[in-house]
Protein backbone atom coordinates (compact mmCIF):
# COMPACT_ATOMS: atom_id res chain seq x y z
CA UNK A 1 0.00 0.00 0.00
CA UNK A 2 1.61 3.24 -1.12
CA UNK A 3 -0.98 5.58 0.36
CA UNK A 4 -4.53 5.88 1.63
CA UNK A 5 -6.83 8.88 1.41
CA UNK A 6 -10.03 9.22 3.38
CA UNK A 7 -12.84 10.32 1.06
CA UNK A 8 -15.60 10.39 3.69
CA UNK A 9 -16.30 8.98 7.13
CA UNK A 10 -16.59 5.43 5.74
CA UNK A 11 -14.83 5.48 2.37
CA UNK A 12 -11.12 5.32 1.60
CA UNK A 13 -9.11 5.46 -1.62
CA UNK A 14 -6.14 3.10 -1.62
CA UNK A 15 -3.14 3.40 -3.92
CA UNK A 16 -1.27 0.14 -4.42
CA UNK A 17 2.18 -0.17 -5.95
CA UNK A 18 3.03 -1.22 -9.50
CA UNK A 19 3.37 -4.87 -8.50
CA UNK A 20 -0.41 -4.86 -7.96
CA UNK A 21 -1.08 -3.21 -11.28
CA UNK A 22 -2.36 -5.09 -14.31
CA UNK A 23 -3.71 -3.30 -17.36
CA UNK A 24 -7.43 -2.75 -16.89
CA UNK A 25 -10.34 -1.12 -18.65
CA UNK A 26 -12.77 1.32 -16.99
CA UNK A 27 -15.46 -0.59 -15.11
CA UNK A 28 -13.40 -3.68 -14.25
CA UNK A 29 -12.69 -4.78 -10.68
CA UNK A 30 -10.10 -6.61 -8.64
CA UNK A 31 -10.65 -9.06 -5.79
CA UNK A 32 -8.84 -7.57 -2.80
CA UNK A 33 -7.93 -9.95 0.00
CA UNK A 34 -7.61 -8.75 3.57
CA UNK A 35 -5.37 -11.43 5.03
CA UNK A 36 -7.11 -13.53 7.62
CA UNK A 37 -10.46 -11.85 6.99
CA UNK A 38 -11.58 -12.49 3.43
CA UNK A 39 -11.92 -11.19 -0.09
CA UNK A 40 -14.15 -8.55 -1.68
CA UNK A 41 -14.73 -7.30 -5.23
CA UNK A 42 -13.54 -3.69 -5.48
CA UNK A 43 -13.72 -1.57 -8.62
CA UNK A 44 -10.67 0.13 -9.95
CA UNK A 45 -11.12 3.87 -9.48
CA UNK A 46 -7.86 5.17 -10.91
CA UNK A 47 -6.62 6.27 -14.30
CA UNK A 48 -6.41 3.30 -16.67
CA UNK A 49 -3.55 5.02 -18.50
CA UNK A 50 -1.39 5.34 -15.39
CA UNK A 51 1.01 2.36 -15.40
CA UNK A 52 2.61 2.76 -11.98
CA UNK A 53 -0.21 2.32 -9.46
CA UNK A 54 -3.50 0.53 -8.86
CA UNK A 55 -6.18 2.68 -7.24
CA UNK A 56 -9.31 1.39 -5.52
CA UNK A 57 -11.99 3.21 -3.56
CA UNK A 58 -13.52 1.13 -0.79
CA UNK A 59 -16.52 1.75 1.41
CA UNK A 60 -16.42 0.03 4.79
CA UNK A 61 -19.67 -1.91 4.95
CA UNK A 62 -18.61 -5.35 6.24
CA UNK A 63 -15.78 -7.24 7.88
CA UNK A 64 -13.59 -7.45 4.74
CA UNK A 65 -14.02 -3.88 3.56
CA UNK A 66 -13.62 -2.59 7.11
CA UNK A 67 -10.31 -4.46 7.38
CA UNK A 68 -9.17 -3.08 4.01
CA UNK A 69 -10.15 0.47 5.01
CA UNK A 70 -8.11 0.15 8.22
CA UNK A 71 -4.89 -0.56 6.30
CA UNK A 72 -2.21 2.12 6.33
CA UNK A 73 0.75 2.98 4.13
CA UNK A 74 3.02 -0.08 3.94
CA UNK A 75 0.11 -2.44 4.55
CA UNK A 76 -0.41 -5.47 2.33
CA UNK A 77 -3.49 -6.80 0.53
CA UNK A 78 -3.85 -9.72 -1.83
CA UNK A 79 -4.90 -8.78 -5.37
CA UNK A 80 -6.57 -10.93 -8.05
CA UNK A 81 -7.78 -9.44 -11.26
CA UNK A 82 -8.78 -7.50 -13.18
CA UNK A 83 -12.15 -9.15 -13.78
CA UNK A 84 -15.42 -8.30 -15.47
CA UNK A 85 -16.73 -6.46 -18.49
CA UNK A 86 -15.74 -2.82 -18.99
CA UNK A 87 -17.85 0.21 -19.83
CA UNK A 88 -18.20 0.24 -23.65
CA UNK A 89 -16.26 3.45 -24.17
CA UNK A 90 -15.69 2.56 -27.82
CA UNK A 91 -19.43 2.33 -28.49
CA UNK A 92 -19.87 5.83 -27.12
CA UNK A 93 -17.26 7.33 -29.47
CA UNK A 94 -18.62 10.09 -31.67
CA UNK A 95 -21.63 10.57 -29.41
CA UNK A 96 -22.65 12.38 -26.24
CA UNK A 97 -21.56 10.53 -23.13
CA UNK A 98 -23.86 10.76 -20.12
CA UNK A 99 -22.29 9.40 -16.93
CA UNK A 100 -24.61 9.08 -13.92
CA UNK A 101 -23.05 8.09 -10.60
CA UNK A 102 -24.71 7.64 -7.23
CA UNK A 103 -22.74 7.35 -3.99
CA UNK A 104 -19.75 5.03 -4.21
CA UNK A 105 -20.92 4.27 -7.77
CA UNK A 106 -18.70 7.17 -8.80
CA UNK A 107 -15.63 4.99 -8.13
CA UNK A 108 -16.04 2.60 -11.11
CA UNK A 109 -17.02 5.53 -13.33
CA UNK A 110 -14.02 7.71 -12.49
CA UNK A 111 -11.78 5.73 -14.91
CA UNK A 112 -14.34 6.51 -17.65
CA UNK A 113 -13.91 10.22 -16.96
CA UNK A 114 -10.13 9.90 -17.12
CA UNK A 115 -10.47 7.96 -20.35
CA UNK A 116 -12.91 10.46 -21.89
CA UNK A 117 -10.73 13.43 -20.95
CA UNK A 118 -7.63 11.75 -22.38
CA UNK A 119 -9.50 11.14 -25.64
CA UNK A 120 -11.77 14.14 -25.46
CA UNK A 121 -12.08 14.55 -29.22
CA UNK A 122 -13.52 11.01 -29.48
CA UNK A 123 -16.75 12.21 -27.84
CA UNK A 124 -19.20 15.02 -28.37
CA UNK A 125 -20.54 16.44 -25.12
CA UNK A 126 -19.56 14.67 -21.89
CA UNK A 127 -21.83 14.96 -18.84
CA UNK A 128 -20.96 13.73 -15.38
CA UNK A 129 -23.98 13.69 -13.05
CA UNK A 130 -23.13 12.85 -9.46
CA UNK A 131 -25.40 12.17 -6.49
CA UNK A 132 -24.47 11.57 -2.87
CA UNK A 133 -26.24 11.34 0.46
CA UNK A 134 -24.83 14.56 1.96
CA UNK A 135 -22.05 17.01 1.02
CA UNK A 136 -19.72 15.14 3.41
CA UNK A 137 -20.34 11.88 1.55
CA UNK A 138 -19.18 13.20 -1.84
CA UNK A 139 -16.19 11.30 -3.18
CA UNK A 140 -13.23 12.88 -4.98
CA UNK A 141 -14.39 16.39 -4.02
CA UNK A 142 -11.30 18.30 -5.14
CA UNK A 143 -11.22 16.43 -8.41
CA UNK A 144 -14.92 17.16 -9.00
CA UNK A 145 -14.20 20.85 -8.45
CA UNK A 146 -11.35 20.73 -10.96
CA UNK A 147 -13.57 18.97 -13.46
CA UNK A 148 -16.36 21.49 -12.87
CA UNK A 149 -13.96 24.25 -13.91
CA UNK A 150 -13.33 22.61 -17.29
CA UNK A 151 -15.13 23.85 -20.37
CA UNK A 152 -15.14 20.47 -22.11
CA UNK A 153 -16.98 18.59 -19.37
CA UNK A 154 -20.33 19.34 -17.70
CA UNK A 155 -20.27 18.22 -14.09
CA UNK A 156 -23.45 18.47 -12.00
CA UNK A 157 -23.48 17.40 -8.38
CA UNK A 158 -26.45 16.92 -6.08
CA UNK A 159 -26.99 15.61 -2.58
CA UNK A 160 -30.09 14.08 -1.04
CA UNK A 161 -29.93 16.29 2.03
CA UNK A 162 -27.96 19.36 3.02
CA UNK A 163 -27.80 22.12 5.59
CA UNK A 164 -28.86 25.65 4.65
CA UNK A 165 -25.29 26.79 3.88
CA UNK A 166 -24.76 24.25 1.07
CA UNK A 167 -24.49 26.12 -2.24
CA UNK A 168 -24.84 23.08 -4.44
CA UNK A 169 -27.91 21.23 -5.61
CA UNK A 170 -30.24 19.28 -3.35
CA UNK A 171 -32.27 16.47 -4.86
CA UNK A 172 -31.84 12.98 -6.24
CA UNK A 173 -29.28 12.09 -8.91
CA UNK A 174 -31.82 11.13 -11.63
CA UNK A 175 -33.27 14.67 -11.40
CA UNK A 176 -29.98 15.99 -12.79
CA UNK A 177 -31.06 14.61 -16.15
CA UNK A 178 -33.46 17.60 -16.29
CA UNK A 179 -30.44 19.84 -16.72
CA UNK A 180 -29.07 17.86 -19.66
CA UNK A 181 -30.35 18.54 -23.15
CA UNK A 182 -30.50 15.12 -24.77
CA UNK A 183 -32.52 16.29 -27.74
CA UNK A 184 -29.55 16.21 -30.11
CA UNK A 185 -29.72 12.39 -30.16
CA UNK A 186 -26.77 10.05 -30.39
CA UNK A 187 -25.96 9.60 -26.73
CA UNK A 188 -24.85 6.72 -24.54
CA UNK A 189 -25.50 6.54 -20.79
CA UNK A 190 -23.33 4.79 -18.20
CA UNK A 191 -25.07 4.46 -14.84
CA UNK A 192 -23.73 3.12 -11.56
CA UNK A 193 -25.18 3.38 -8.07
CA UNK A 194 -27.61 1.61 -5.76
CA UNK A 195 -29.98 -0.51 -7.81
CA UNK A 196 -33.08 1.48 -6.88
CA UNK A 197 -31.36 4.69 -8.00
CA UNK A 198 -30.49 3.01 -11.30
CA UNK A 199 -34.16 2.04 -11.74
CA UNK A 200 -35.13 5.70 -11.36
CA UNK A 201 -32.41 6.69 -13.85
CA UNK A 202 -33.61 4.15 -16.40
CA UNK A 203 -37.16 5.48 -16.06
CA UNK A 204 -36.04 9.11 -16.40
CA UNK A 205 -33.90 8.27 -19.44
CA UNK A 206 -36.85 6.37 -20.97
CA UNK A 207 -39.13 9.38 -20.51
CA UNK A 208 -36.64 11.40 -22.51
CA UNK A 209 -36.75 8.88 -25.35
CA UNK A 210 -33.36 7.41 -24.55
CA UNK A 211 -33.15 3.97 -26.26
CA UNK A 212 -32.74 1.00 -23.91
CA UNK A 213 -29.77 -0.30 -25.89
CA UNK A 214 -27.86 2.93 -25.19
CA UNK A 215 -28.08 2.51 -21.42
CA UNK A 216 -25.35 0.56 -19.63
CA UNK A 217 -25.57 -0.33 -15.96
CA UNK A 218 -22.98 -1.65 -13.54
CA UNK A 219 -24.72 -4.35 -11.54
CA UNK A 220 -23.64 -5.57 -8.16
CA UNK A 221 -24.03 -8.98 -6.53
CA UNK A 222 -22.03 -10.84 -3.93
CA UNK A 223 -18.96 -12.10 -5.79
CA UNK A 224 -16.73 -14.88 -4.55
CA UNK A 225 -14.70 -16.65 -7.23
CA UNK A 226 -14.86 -13.78 -9.79
CA UNK A 227 -14.46 -16.21 -12.69
CA UNK A 228 -17.98 -17.58 -13.10
CA UNK A 229 -17.64 -20.91 -11.30
CA UNK A 230 -19.15 -20.53 -7.87
CA UNK A 231 -22.52 -19.03 -8.81
CA UNK A 232 -22.66 -16.56 -5.93
CA UNK A 233 -23.24 -13.65 -8.26
CA UNK A 234 -25.69 -15.37 -10.60
CA UNK A 235 -28.13 -12.95 -12.21
CA UNK A 236 -30.61 -14.94 -14.26
CA UNK A 237 -28.55 -16.66 -16.97
CA UNK A 238 -25.52 -14.45 -16.29
CA UNK A 239 -22.79 -14.23 -13.72
CA UNK A 240 -22.10 -10.65 -12.73
CA UNK A 241 -18.39 -11.36 -12.20
CA UNK A 242 -17.87 -12.73 -15.71
CA UNK A 243 -20.70 -11.41 -17.91
CA UNK A 244 -20.87 -8.13 -15.98
CA UNK A 245 -20.62 -6.04 -13.94
CA UNK A 246 -21.37 -3.72 -16.86
CA UNK A 247 -24.48 -4.91 -18.70
CA UNK A 248 -26.56 -3.33 -21.43
CA UNK A 249 -30.01 -2.48 -20.08
CA UNK A 250 -32.05 -3.94 -22.96
CA UNK A 251 -30.36 -7.31 -22.35
CA UNK A 252 -31.32 -7.46 -18.67
CA UNK A 253 -34.60 -5.52 -18.84
CA UNK A 254 -36.77 -8.51 -17.90
CA UNK A 255 -34.59 -9.33 -14.87
CA UNK A 256 -34.00 -5.74 -13.85
CA UNK A 257 -37.59 -5.21 -12.77
CA UNK A 258 -37.99 -8.64 -11.21
CA UNK A 259 -37.69 -8.86 -7.45
CA UNK A 260 -35.06 -10.87 -5.59
CA UNK A 261 -33.08 -11.85 -8.68
CA UNK B 1 -37.63 38.87 -23.65
CA UNK B 2 -40.97 40.02 -22.29
CA UNK B 3 -43.44 38.18 -20.07
CA UNK B 4 -45.44 36.82 -23.00
CA UNK B 5 -42.36 35.31 -24.70
CA UNK B 6 -41.00 33.86 -21.46
CA UNK B 7 -44.36 32.34 -20.62
CA UNK B 8 -44.72 30.76 -24.05
CA UNK B 9 -41.24 29.21 -23.78
CA UNK B 10 -41.77 27.92 -20.23
CA UNK B 11 -42.66 24.20 -19.88
CA UNK B 12 -45.74 25.35 -17.94
CA UNK B 13 -47.21 26.56 -21.24
CA UNK B 14 -46.35 23.35 -23.09
CA UNK B 15 -49.58 21.89 -24.39
CA UNK B 16 -51.35 25.25 -24.21
CA UNK B 17 -52.45 26.85 -27.45
CA UNK B 18 -51.09 30.36 -28.08
CA UNK B 19 -54.55 31.68 -27.29
CA UNK B 20 -54.72 29.94 -23.90
CA UNK B 21 -51.15 30.95 -23.01
CA UNK B 22 -51.95 34.55 -23.96
CA UNK B 23 -54.74 34.64 -21.39
CA UNK B 24 -52.22 34.00 -18.61
CA UNK B 25 -49.96 36.90 -19.61
CA UNK B 26 -51.86 39.70 -17.79
CA UNK B 27 -51.39 38.00 -14.41
CA UNK B 28 -47.65 37.28 -14.94
CA UNK B 29 -44.86 39.58 -13.84
CA UNK B 30 -41.15 38.91 -14.42
CA UNK B 31 -39.29 39.20 -11.13
CA UNK B 32 -35.59 38.88 -10.37
CA UNK B 33 -34.32 37.56 -7.06
CA UNK B 34 -30.68 38.11 -6.10
CA UNK B 35 -28.65 35.30 -4.57
CA UNK B 36 -29.79 34.71 -1.00
CA UNK B 37 -33.15 36.46 -1.40
CA UNK B 38 -36.04 34.88 0.49
CA UNK B 39 -38.87 34.43 -1.99
CA UNK B 40 -41.39 33.35 0.63
CA UNK B 41 -41.45 32.02 4.15
CA UNK B 42 -43.28 29.14 5.79
CA UNK B 43 -46.59 30.33 7.21
CA UNK B 44 -46.94 33.32 4.87
CA UNK B 45 -50.05 33.73 2.72
CA UNK B 46 -49.66 31.69 -0.47
CA UNK B 47 -50.58 34.30 -3.04
CA UNK B 48 -48.60 33.46 -6.17
CA UNK B 49 -47.35 30.75 -8.50
CA UNK B 50 -43.71 31.13 -9.53
CA UNK B 51 -42.60 29.81 -12.91
CA UNK B 52 -38.83 29.64 -12.58
CA UNK B 53 -37.17 30.89 -15.74
CA UNK B 54 -33.52 30.65 -14.67
CA UNK B 55 -31.42 30.26 -11.56
CA UNK B 56 -31.99 27.93 -8.64
CA UNK B 57 -34.24 28.03 -5.58
CA UNK B 58 -33.81 26.02 -2.37
CA UNK B 59 -36.87 24.82 -0.49
CA UNK B 60 -35.94 24.87 3.17
CA UNK B 61 -37.48 23.72 6.40
CA UNK B 62 -36.41 24.85 9.84
CA UNK B 63 -36.22 21.89 12.20
CA UNK B 64 -35.85 22.83 15.87
CA UNK B 65 -32.61 21.40 17.20
CA UNK B 66 -31.27 20.63 13.70
CA UNK B 67 -31.35 24.07 12.12
CA UNK B 68 -32.46 24.86 8.60
CA UNK B 69 -32.34 21.96 6.15
CA UNK B 70 -32.57 22.11 2.39
CA UNK B 71 -35.26 19.73 1.20
CA UNK B 72 -35.07 20.19 -2.54
CA UNK B 73 -33.82 22.56 -5.24
CA UNK B 74 -35.89 23.86 -8.11
CA UNK B 75 -34.50 25.43 -11.26
CA UNK B 76 -35.41 26.83 -14.68
CA UNK B 77 -38.58 25.19 -16.03
CA UNK B 78 -39.90 24.18 -12.60
CA UNK B 79 -42.99 25.43 -10.79
CA UNK B 80 -42.54 26.94 -7.35
CA UNK B 81 -45.35 27.39 -4.85
CA UNK B 82 -48.62 25.48 -5.17
CA UNK B 83 -50.11 26.10 -1.71
CA UNK B 84 -52.48 28.71 -3.19
CA UNK B 85 -54.41 25.81 -4.75
CA UNK B 86 -56.00 25.19 -1.36
CA UNK B 87 -58.42 27.51 0.45
CA UNK B 88 -56.61 29.71 2.95
CA UNK B 89 -53.32 28.42 1.55
CA UNK B 90 -50.12 29.18 3.48
CA UNK B 91 -46.58 28.38 2.40
CA UNK B 92 -45.37 25.14 3.96
CA UNK B 93 -41.64 25.76 3.36
CA UNK B 94 -39.20 28.63 2.96
CA UNK B 95 -38.03 29.37 -0.59
CA UNK B 96 -34.65 31.04 -1.07
CA UNK B 97 -32.74 31.89 -4.23
CA UNK B 98 -29.37 30.12 -4.05
CA UNK B 99 -28.37 31.70 -7.35
CA UNK B 100 -29.62 34.87 -9.05
CA UNK B 101 -33.05 33.74 -10.15
CA UNK B 102 -35.66 34.94 -12.59
CA UNK B 103 -39.26 33.87 -12.25
CA UNK B 104 -42.58 34.74 -13.76
CA UNK B 105 -44.78 35.46 -10.77
CA UNK B 106 -48.45 34.75 -11.44
CA UNK B 107 -50.91 36.36 -9.06
CA UNK B 108 -52.81 33.45 -7.48
CA UNK B 109 -56.14 35.26 -7.23
CA UNK B 110 -56.10 36.32 -10.87
CA UNK B 111 -54.89 32.89 -11.97
CA UNK B 112 -57.62 31.08 -10.03
CA UNK B 113 -60.25 33.35 -11.53
CA UNK B 114 -58.95 32.57 -15.03
CA UNK B 115 -58.87 28.84 -14.41
CA UNK B 116 -62.40 28.88 -12.92
CA UNK B 117 -63.75 30.82 -15.88
CA UNK B 118 -62.14 28.77 -18.64
CA UNK B 119 -62.49 25.00 -18.40
CA UNK B 120 -60.02 24.30 -21.23
CA UNK B 121 -57.36 26.47 -19.61
CA UNK B 122 -58.13 25.02 -16.19
CA UNK B 123 -57.76 21.46 -17.48
CA UNK B 124 -54.52 22.14 -19.34
CA UNK B 125 -52.94 23.88 -16.34
CA UNK B 126 -54.15 21.16 -13.96
CA UNK B 127 -52.59 18.50 -16.17
CA UNK B 128 -49.23 20.23 -16.08
CA UNK B 129 -49.37 20.83 -12.33
CA UNK B 130 -50.28 17.18 -11.68
CA UNK B 131 -47.45 15.93 -13.90
CA UNK B 132 -44.90 18.08 -12.15
CA UNK B 133 -46.24 17.19 -8.71
CA UNK B 134 -46.10 13.49 -9.56
CA UNK B 135 -42.52 13.76 -10.77
CA UNK B 136 -41.56 15.55 -7.56
CA UNK B 137 -43.41 12.95 -5.50
CA UNK B 138 -41.41 10.18 -7.19
CA UNK B 139 -38.19 12.01 -6.43
CA UNK B 140 -39.22 12.63 -2.82
CA UNK B 141 -39.85 8.89 -2.47
CA UNK B 142 -36.37 8.12 -3.78
CA UNK B 143 -34.91 10.72 -1.41
CA UNK B 144 -36.81 9.15 1.46
CA UNK B 145 -35.39 5.71 0.64
CA UNK B 146 -31.97 7.06 1.61
CA UNK B 147 -30.44 4.72 -0.96
CA UNK B 148 -26.81 5.54 -0.30
CA UNK B 149 -27.00 4.49 3.34
CA UNK B 150 -25.22 1.16 3.75
CA UNK B 151 -24.50 0.66 0.04
CA UNK B 152 -21.56 -1.62 -0.63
Amino acid sequence: MLSTRRESHDTVTLTLDAASRRPFQPGQFNMLYAFGVGEAAISMSGDPASPSTAVHTVRAVGAVTEAICRLKRGGVVGVRGPFGTPWPTGEAAGQDLVIVAGGVGLAPLRPVVYHALARRSDYRRVFLLVGARTPEDLLFRRELERWQARKDLTVLVTVDRAPAGWKGRVGVAPALLDAVDLSAGGAVAFVCGPEVMMRFCVRELGRRGFPDDRIHLSMERNMKCAVGFCGHCQYGPSFICKDGPVLRYDRIRSLFWRREV
Amino acid sequence: MNEADLLRRHPFARGLSDDLAQRLVPCARLTRFPEGAVIFREGGAADALYLIVSGRVALEQHVPGRGTLQMENLSGGDLLGLSWLFPGGRWTLDARAVEPTEALVLDAGALKALLDADAALGFAVSQHVIQQLYQRLERARLQRLDVYRGEA
